[in-house]
């Protein structure tokens, strides 16, 4: 069968599926749509919550983050799980117990403030709406790998299936697609990462096969790795090139910045009880392992796979011909995204570190490397090529890249659109609004999440990649301490968390776009982003941590300037410490 | 619920979780990152054990820590008579 029905019958399927959850879990009232009414299984939350969590990003590249710098981008991997621990034991069950249904809600109630809540809104839009531009590119661009579509079409039907599912069942009916999409997302990045593990090492499990001993030349894989990436003038793997310290910060960011992001916190609103939601982030942290400890393997596998197809006798031997290039190459050279060029007119391919030229370099006559483009994305979606694996691998990996992004995307699109009706309609604007009224205004403001996501996915900034830094940098630097002061401080005052807020999120927007860019404009910079301009070597990436620091600091000082919290908002954080009672604060 | 007990309750839930987060700092921070080259004698699979803890050890042992929170809570919970 050709392999464009197998894509289409393995997307289109999948899309079936989420469309059909979408019709059977409809939205009935304003509980339904924030909060699943509050009943889902805490199992089956932390799969839901695991969706939510795992993005384009960590589906497709996160895999080729790490294989093309080693140990160094190990960050990602600490960072982007280590958040969990914060959140199953400083924020999820007191949020749980306060029984809201936004983060905001809860910011603004603990500090008795419209100012605060409104603080909380603004950082929250930005932050979910820069998080949802990647989702919808990512969509795009699978779209049109796999199904030969345009991006534009691609994106145009993405927005069609969540609009379904997303309008009609709000956080109902994303929570059980989620389901659906963790478990299409999981098959699709173990099963080519298991036929690899065994191609290399001879064992399925690829956590273990990363640390075994490589078949093809008797050695532990990574000693092999290790080997041929010095001799091709790259760094080697498993050493630390770049600096501790920003090493440290930087894996701190992604950990605080990941436990403040409003659209995995909210999942936390959805279980049954204060106990469950505890269970509910170890669970979802179990999920996330999954691929989270299959990445480092697929990444480690597939550069060394890469280097052996061209070479396959040995560096010093003649490497690939132009003429043998298997076919995924040839597919991938389609998309612009693996370019080659014979620079030495010898008719094979040489691939190595012309910056740094090994020995043989001069002495085999190369003339500079000839893989001259190889985007990181290509590992995890041409894995199952690589490996030769069957075309119905393939068709799954596209569906699977698809569940990425699109679970991520709806858990943003509900933050956003319940930020906008909760929050502002209901909260600021109109509280005299009927829960239909609510329901309503809730689902048009999904509608309009939705084309705005759709348009930011057509025309995307030109900065992708670093608005996700921004993203993280805020939610570290401006709820999350917010939210854990509220709780773990019975005293702290409005006018200190309003103060903190205020400079954590002011003091990272600074920092970020003095280095690079306002509103990450090339050319507007102040400073040239270099480790030499850099205050004390902070990196622009890494300053969430600090951020959140000078929360905390300005917020202590307003604090004690202003005085206590008043007695009845004291007596509120003392209930939300205990679980007892929770079943009963549903709505309010 | 008392002041009193209330207060033991929390008391019992800020130990429990400075410990984790002084577990959950010294495996990443401390194992995988800044004390990595004194674990370098320690190999694993042809690396050494900072590395292992770099891209698995820390997020096993993060697993860990939430499941054993969650058991102690659901404990201490039952213990203060606070349970939903």
């Amino acid at each position: 069968m050709d392999q464009f029905v197998i894509n289409l019958i393995f997307v289109g399927a999948s899309f079936a599926l989420y469309v059909g959850i979408a019709i059977w879990a409809r939205a009935g009232s304003t509980s339904d749509f924030y909060a699943a009414s509050r009943g889902v299984n805490p199992i089956v939350n932390g799969a839901a919550t695991a969706a939510d969590w795992m993005s384009a990003a960590s589906f497709i590249s996160m895999a080729g983050l790490i294989a093309f710098v080693g140990y160094g981008n190990s960050t990602f991997l600490m960072g982007w799980t280590g958040g969990y621990v914060l959140l199953a034991m400083l924020l999820a069950p007191y949020l749980r117990k306060f029984g809201r249904f936004t983060v905001p809600d809860f910011i603004g109630d603990r500090f008795y403030s419209q100012t605060a809540r409104l603080v909380a809104v603004i950082s929250l839009l930005v932050i979910s709406i820069t998080y949802v531009i990647g989702q919808m590119t990512g969509a795009g661009v699978a779209f049109s790998r796999f199904l030969e579509v345009s991006n534009t079409t691609g994106l145009f039907i993405a927005s069609a299936v969540v609009f379904v599912y997303a309008v009609l069942g709000g956080m109902k009916g994303i929570t059980y697609t989620q389901l659906a999409q963790y478990v299409v997302l999981i098959i699709a990045y173990t099963i080519p990462a298991v036929f690899i593990s065994l191609q290399l090492t001879g064992n399925p499990l690829p956590q273990l096969g990363l640390f075994s001993t490589h078949t093809g030349s008797g050695q532990p894989l990574l000693t092999t790795l290790n080997e041929i990436l010095v001799d091709l003038g790259f760094n080697d793997y498993t050493g630390n090139h770049g600096s501790t310290f920003n090493m440290v910060l930087f894996t701190l960011s992604l950990m605080v910045g990941t436990a403040g992001l409003p659209h995995v916190i909210i999942r936390f609103f959805t279980v049954p009880k204060v106990s469950d939601a505890r269970k509910s982030a170890g669970w979802a942290l179990v999920f996330i392992a999954l691929l989270y400890t299959v990445a480092p393997a697929v990444g480690a596998m597939a550069r060394l796979n890469i280097i052996t197809t061209i070479f396959p006798n040995g560096l010093t031997e003649t490497p690939l011909a132009y003429a043998d290039k298997p076919d995924w190459m040839l597919n991938w050279e389609n998309t612009g995204l693996l370019a080659f060029e014979d620079k030495n007119g010898d008719g094979f391919i040489q691939y190595y570190n012309d910056a740094n030229p090994p020995a043989i370099a001069e002495e085999l006559g190369w003339a500079g490397n000839e893989m001259v483009t190889f985007n990181r994305d290509i590992l995890v979606l041409a894995n199952p090529e690589i490996a030769q694996l069957p075309g119905w691998v393939i068709g799954l990996i596209a569906a699977g890249g698809l569940a990425a992004a699109l679970s991520t995307a709806a858990g943003l699109l509900l933050a956003i659109s319940s930020a906008v009706s909760h929050d502002l309609i209901k909260s600021m604007i109109n509280p005299n609004i009927s829960e239909k009224g609510e329901l309503l205004a809730a689902r048009i403001s999904m509608g309009f999440a939705i084309a705005l996501a759709t348009y930011l996915g057509l025309n995307p900034p030109g900065f992708a990649a670093q608005v996700v830094a921004l993203a993280f940098g805020l939610a570290a630097s401006s709820l999350f301490p917010a939210i854990m002061m509220g709780i773990f401080s019975k005293k702290m005052n409005s006018a200190g968390a309003i103060t903190g807020m205020i400079v954590g999120l002011g003091s990272t927007v600074l920092y970020i776009f003095t280095y690079l860019g306002w509103f990450f404009i090339p050319g507007t910079n102040m400073l040239a982003n270099t480790p030499d301009n850099w205050i004390l070597g902070i990196s622009p990436l890494s300053f969430g941590a600090v951020g959140a620091v000078l929360n905390f600091a300005a917020a202590y000082v307003v604090y004690k300037m202003t005085g206590d919290a008043p007695a009845e908002i004291q007596e509120l954080v003392e209930s939300i410490r205990v679980p007892k009672g929770a079943g009963a604060a549903v709505d309010h | 619920m008392s002041d009193k007990s209330r207060g033991a309750y929390w008391a019992a839930n800020i130990r429990i979780i400075t410990i984790s987060m002084v577990i959950w700092a010294l495996v990443s921070f401390g194992f995988a990152i800044i004390l990595r080259p004194l674990l370098s004698g320690i190999p694993v699979g042809g690396t050494d054990l900072g590395f292992w803890f770099a891209q698995q050890g820390s997020i096993l042992t993060f697993i860990v820590l939430i499941f054993y929170y969650t058991s102690y809570m659901n404990k201490l919970d039952k213990e203060f008579d606070v349970e939903e």
